[in-house]
């Protein structure tokens, strides 16, 4: 009765698919394959979140990011809001102070005015409240059918603080691994809001401007005890720590116990079948940093509104680089893996 | 979380390993059947709290792993045609049909939608009138009557723009296969807790008796499992060959009569294919002919169309429990959850996706 069966492998890709756009191996793929290869030059190749510049004797940290999300205003923020926060993420966890942010619209032909201007307000409160200017802009209209509603990018220019040299590669066995919070509340937010899940929760977006929770970090531990820092956006935790873990060759092992997810997001998460540590963030980061200096660091952030939940959750090792492995709550190990592409309700 | 952190206890886990290690003599091999047990299992490590005496295989209780290459490639044919919205399950849109998968013709131009539930799909149906609305109706009898519950829906609200394209497998007839095998090495049997919560135990009780096998049916919380897996073994142990629920809280002797009156309203059993095993008699769901109008592959004529199904790995000997993914040599090289060679490595269910996710290099322990 048992005849070998088994798909054919489907290898090529030649077109793009969702998963490209997950902050998994798609998206890595896509990276490494593309734009790599066609924009080379050292300071892409670092593969920060940000670039690192010097002009004029200056040092400063350039980003840009695009938003995508649906629907467009969610339990704690908007398309608007986010587009701020991200950008403004990007230069606070590359050791930057944000300054000026550009902001770029595609909007479609139909979309309603009422909604832009909400859009554009939350933006204005957003980054005053971070004290950003948003400078230079621009707008494009395509026809209905061709967009969703409304697309943003921003693009964010920062001061890199003296002596602070941050790097995703910059890990070194011994670290400790700090995160600043609870995980998976902004993807879960966005899920539960979507047509036809009816998730009845108050889950909101954890949203947020980080640069002052970085502030209040280089305070405690200077400019050198933090090797690295990532905001787990889309892609979550698993996504970024393995990120580190390939950049700085090293492995990176956590702990369980030590991972703060709202009773809600985990909830969700069991009914949807995901696992939170892939579920986006939007106002969390991750540091690797000088293990003596790590609990005074949790201390300081714990003073701090969006680092109330920091804790240390593993730490840097040598041993099997380039891999994420997690003690469970039953004293067992596995590996945190990277997705390929977005995380797939299960059937059952 | 209410039924879920009392059956996620550290101590309570360690305490039935202890009891584990203490009452087994001599090596037994266990077989869990369901996927999501699988899962649980590789998730948590529960493999490395047992002693060495205790093996366990893995059954094949993935649906996404066993639904047969032809019906996907059935899927990717009608998902294609203008007009029609496709819905399925998330992890189905991954699978590889024999040259394309349901996301690379969502991104040709194919309406495919994800659901949570058959009835959303009903519901599509419902609010696009002018469009044709087809369901990929795959699983094992747990999710076989929501299925049967969308066609039986549509039909009563006269819906004309709906239908299900069905494939659903059968746990007791592809046992048998399994354990009739002469290279058959499964022991003890942990029944999948959510099938069984739909059709009840009585067909296990059969197994049992036939086979002369102590099945345990279990859950999908890690205390479920060492707890059936203490039970199977105290069961081998003392010689017994039995029936026992561990899942009470779920699973009665009888089963959710309503699900089985719906299933046997709109099914009828059917001879099925499954990946990785072959053709097995009356292993399958079809719909009813009453309810030909409602049957996809009546209604896009793909009966014709079928997959020549290429033989190049040996997920057919790791769904059976004789092989371990990591003894396959593709295993994490050229076969990976990005470009999988074999069904069981495409579904995050999958016993190979599962050693791929948490245990592809044994990770040194954590301090």
């Amino acid at each position: 009765m048992i005849p070998l069966v088994c798909p054919a492998p489907i290898h090529h890709r030649d077109t793009i698919l969702l998963g490209h756009g997950s902050g998994g191996k798609l998206s890595a793929e896509l990276l490494r394959e593309v734009f790599l290869p066609a924009f080379a030059n050292p300071v892409l190749a670092r593969l920060e979140d940000q670039a690192s510049l010097e002009i004029g004797g200056a040092r400063l940290a350039f980003t840009t990011d695009s938003f995508v999300v649906k629907p467009l205003f969610f339990r704690g923020g908007d398309i608007g809001s986010l587009a701020v926060h991200g950008t403004i993420n990007d230069l606070a966890v590359g050791g930057a102070i944000p300054e000026f942010l550009s902001a770029a619209f595609i909007l479609e032909e139909g979309f309603p005015m009422a909604d832009l201007q909400r859009i554009a307000v939350s933006m204005s409160l957003a980054a005053t409240k971070a004290g950003v200017t948003i400078v230079t802009g621009d707008t494009k209209v395509v026809e209905h059918g061709s967009g969703d509603g409304v697309y943003i990018n921003t693009a964010g220019i920062g001061r890199l603080r003296d002596g602070v040299r941050l790097s995703a590669s910059f890990a070194r066995p011994g670290d400790a691994v700090i995160l600043s919070g609870s995980v998976g509340d902004h993807g879960i937010a966005i899920l539960s809001q979507r047509e036809g899940l009816e998730l009845e929760s108050d889950i909101a977006s954890d949203s947020a401007a980080l640069h002052t929770l970085v502030d209040v970090m280089f305070a405690a531990a200077g400019a050198n005890a933090i090797r690295c820092m990532r905001d787990p956006t889309r892609g979550g935790v698993a996504s970024t720590l393995n990120e580190i873990a390939e950049q700085s060759a090293v492995g990176i092992e956590i702990d369980e116990c030590a991972i703060s997810i709202h009773s809600a997001v985990r909830g969700a998460c069991e009914l949807l079948g995901l696992d939170p540590l892939y579920v986006a963030n939007e106002g969390k980061l991750i540091a690797a940093v000088a293990p003596e200096c790590a609990q005074a660091l949790v201390a300081a952030m714990r003073c701090h509104p969006l680092g109330a939940d920091a804790a240390v959750m593993g730490r840097v090792t040598a041993a099997h680089p380039g891999m994420v492995t997690m003690r469970t709550l039953f004293g067992t190990s596995r590996i945190v893996d990277m997705l390929a592409g977005d995380q797939l309700p299960r059937i059952c | 979380m209410k039924y879920l952190d009392e059956y996620r206890d550290a101590g309570v886990a360690k305490g039935i390993a202890q009891a584990i290690r203490a009452r087994v003599t001599q090596p037994w091999v266990l077989m869990e059947i369901c996927g999501g047990q699988t899962h649980t299992i590789m998730r948590y490590g529960l493999d490395e709290m047992l002693p060495p005496e205790i093996e366990l295989v893995h059954g094949p209780g993935c649906p996404v792993c066993v639904a047969p290459l032809e019906i996907i490639d059935k899927a990717l044919a009608i998902a294609a045609r203008p007009g029609v919205i496709f819905v399925s399950y998330g992890d189905m849109l991954r699978v590889p049909g024999s040259h394309s998968d349901l996301f690379r013709v969502k991104a040709a131009g194919g309406d495919v939608r994800i659901a949570y539930s058959p009835m959303d799909a009903v519901k599509l149906a419902r609010e696009n009138p002018s469009r044709q609305v087809v369901f990929f109706g795959i699983g094992f009898e747990t999710t076989a009557p929501a299925n049967a519950m969308s066609v039986w829906q549509a039909r009563r609200e006269g819906l004309k723009n709906f239908s299900l394209l069905a494939a659903h497998v059968l746990v007791p007839p592809a046992m048998r296969a399994i354990l009739a095998s002469p290279v058959n090495r499964v022991q003890g049997l942990i029944a999948p807790g959510h099938v069984c919560t739909v059709v009840g135990t009585r067909e296990y009780e059969d197994l049992s008796r036939d086979f002369h096998l102590p099945i345990v049916i279990g859950g999908f919380e890690p205390v479920d499992l060492l707890e059936a897996i203490r039970m199977l073994a105290v069961q081998l142990e003392e010689g017994r060959a039995e029936v026992e629920n561990q899942y009470a809280r779920s699973v009665s002797r009888e089963g959710n009569l309503p699900a089985q009156t719906i299933l046997q309203q709109v099914y009828e059993v059917s001879d099925q294919k499954w990946r990785g095993i072959g053709a097995i008699p009356m292993s399958g769901y079809k719909l009813r002919p009453e309810f030909a109008e409602y049957d996809a592959e009546l209604v896009y004529g793909t009966e014709e169309i079928s997959a020549q199904e290429p033989q190049e790995c040996i997920s057919a000997l790791v769904l059976q429990g004789l092989k371990k993914p990591v003894d396959c040599a593709a295993f994490g090289s050229l076969c990976t959850p990005e470009r999988p060679l074999g069904a069981p490595m495409v579904s995050s269910e999958g016993v190979c996706a599962a050693y791929y996710a948490y245990r592809r290099r044994v990770p040194e322990a954590v301090a």
